[in-house]
């Protein structure tokens, strides 16, 4: 086959928002390297996914069905895509970086000697990718030097899914050979934690509030803003892993996704996986003390200072133009 | 049970990153150092295990002679013993190169379990534990808050997306990679200091490991991300800036 590989993620039986960036994303790649691009989904039944996906400017669609993939596994899942690679010989291998990518893809990359470029953020000329390192302050250009297929995997959001071009491909059937007995986890069903009492979601502003905020005995400062502006209050993870503020109150990729009219980020330096879950919002303020913290530059408006001093004084502002 | 928890040496959160001359990595000099966050919560989990069901705490680094604060840190909250592998430019290995290592130092120990943090918060890579589970040919699991022995092997409660978990049953030895949040960190005690400095470390060269650590991946070039989005920065002392934005959220944005 050679040429560009998209590995599409399902979702409840469908092709998962990211498995469109990461077609977008291949899409580029494919034009940069002037190669073919073909799709794989993976699974016990994967008709509907593959029609799908079969809508797109794909050359080849390549249905990977067995029994044995129809609960994620690593084991299962590497195996597969091992013997299709085999088979078929692509140079590029393209991911949604979702956690079950995160799970299995660097030990498919391992397995033939090869290593994964993961989280990417941009493709230019060469090929180079960019990804982010230092928690988001800076941006690392890699460029892959071996000898065996490259494993990219795209960030969410960095591609747009709409700009993936529509087309007509083939679809095909791969059945590769796996026996229970070589895999060796044993995944439950998913389940929710504690019951959901607060539906961020749903909330229109929302104050959220992270490590900025230096002590738990601090935190009525920002329940006196939120309070003011009739906002809920959410945070970013270590808030929560920390106890302050109950885990259904996270916000980012492990947490809610949010679409408020206003966000507040309150001390939040805009760590990737928390940046993905206030996409949504339509305005966004940051207030942090480190004029680099990349929340900035997913804010529309910013204030560079002590939140012990900001906070406060905004909540008096915001009270008094009420 | 003995476990085996690959730790990193990471900059400080707060600290002021520099892009260095060559333009190729940062620049260390000055930098304050820490312990990787999620690590410390592989650690916390480990020592857990081990006061439960008995055993040895084994923590596993690479990197410069710097690091060794941040073993006598781990040794201080309770491990029993370190590795360290002296390895002087980690930064121009890629992620396969590092695990390489680790796994040449984990080979001959045979553990019963060996636990990392799920991602660095430097490189942010998050591929380490996984390829060390590949190199060891051991099963692995992912993003996991809770790990349970039992006759079995183990039961570990996995994070997934959006709020949901997931259980995973795999049998030991296994490579797990720990989320933060799933323990308290304990602090380490003026004893667990004092004993810290008696606990062996034991010093491996990169060479003596004696394999090939080539990279397959090279960071060419880092620097600063370009701004895409122009941020209205409202400047002057907190009553003036706060002021302002209440006047901008109401008439600009109008979301007040």
């Amino acid at each position: 086959m050679s040429g560009i590989l998209v590995v599409i993620e399902e979702r409840d039986g469908h092709v998962s928002r990211a498995s469109w960036e990461a077609i977008a994303a291949g899409q580029k790649l494919a034009t940069l390297a002037g190669q073919p691009m073909n799709a794989v989904v993976l699974g016990a039944k994967t008709e509907q996914s593959a029609a799908e996906v079969a809508s797109k400017a794909l050359a080849k669609v390549v249905r990977i069905e067995h029994p044995l993939l129809a609960a994620y596994t690593a084991d299962g899942f590497t195996l597969a895509l091992q013997q299709f690679f085999a088979a078929e010989k692509p140079d590029y291998v393209v991911f949604p970086h979702t956690y079950q990518v995160r799970d299995y893809t660097p030990k498919l990359a391992t397995r033939l000697g090869q290593a994964l470029i993961g989280d990417v953020t941009a493709i230019a000329d060469g090929p180079v990718f960019t990804r982010q390192l230092m928690q988001g302050r800076l941006n690392g250009s890699y460029r892959p030097t071996g000898s065996g297929p490259c494993f990219v995997s795209v960030q969410a959001g960095a591609f747009r899914a709409d700009e993936a071009q529509s087309g007509s491909a083939q679809i095909t059937v791969f059945t590769p050979a796996i026996e229970l007995a070589q895999i060796r986890t044993r995944p439950s069903e998913r389940f929710r934690g504690a019951a959901q009492t607060v539906d961020l979601g749903a909330a229109q502003r929302i104050v959220g509030v992270g490590r900025g905020i230096k002590d738990a005995a601090n935190l009525p400062l920002v329940q006196e803003l939120a309070t003011a502006l009739g906002a809920e209050l959410g945070a970013s993870r270590p808030i929560c892993d920390f106890g302050w503020l109950a885990m259904e109150r996270q916000i980012g990729s492990s947490g809610q996704t949010i679409a408020p009219k206003l966000y507040i980020a309150l001390g939040i330096s805009g760590a990737i996986q928390h940046l993905v879950g206030i996409k949504g919002s339509q305005c966004v303020v940051a207030i942090n003390k480190d004029p680099d913290a990349p929340i900035f530059e997913a804010a529309d408006y910013g204030i560079v200072g002590d939140l012990m001093e900001v906070v406060p004084a905004l909540t008096e502002a915001v009270k008094a133009a009420q | 049970m003995k476990i085996i928890v690959a730790i990193k040496q990471v900059p400080e959160r707060d600290a002021q990153i520099r892009i260095d001359a060559a333009g190729k990595w940062i620049e260390e000099s000055g930098l304050q150092y820490a312990l990787n966050e999620s690590d410390a919560y592989a650690l916390e989990e480990a020592l857990q295990l081990k006061e439960k069901h008995g055993g040895e705490v084994v923590v596993l680094t690479a990197g410069p002679e710097r690091v060794g604060p941040t073993i006598r840190e781990a040794l201080a909250k309770g491990a029993d013993r370190a590795i360290h592998i002296d390895c002087a430019d980690l930064n121009k290995l890629d992620a396969l190169g590092v695990a390489r290592l680790l796994a040449a130092a984990v080979k001959p120990e045979n553990p019963d379990l060996v636990l990392t943090g799920l991602q660095s918060d430097d490189l942010g890579q998050g591929q380490t534990g996984v390829i060390l589970a590949e190199l060891l040919s051991l099963p692995h699991s992912t993003l996991i808050l809770h790990v349970d022995k039992t006759d079995a092997g183990l039961t570990v409660k996995r994070e997934l997306e959006e709020g949901w978990f997931q259980t995973i049953e795999l049998p030991a030895p296994a490579v797990l990679t720990i989320q933060s949040g799933g323990n308290k960190l304990r602090y380490a005690t003026l004893m667990g200091i004092k004993r810290a400095k008696t606990k062996e470390v034991r010093v491996v060269t990169a060479a003596e490991l004696a394999v090939d650590a080539a990279p397959v991946v090279v960071l060419e070039r880092v620097a600063l991300p370009q701004k895409q989005k122009s941020t209205q920065m409202l400047t002057g002392s907190p009553k003036e800036a706060a002021a302002a934005l209440v006047e901008k959220l109401k008439f600009e944005a109008r979301v007040l």
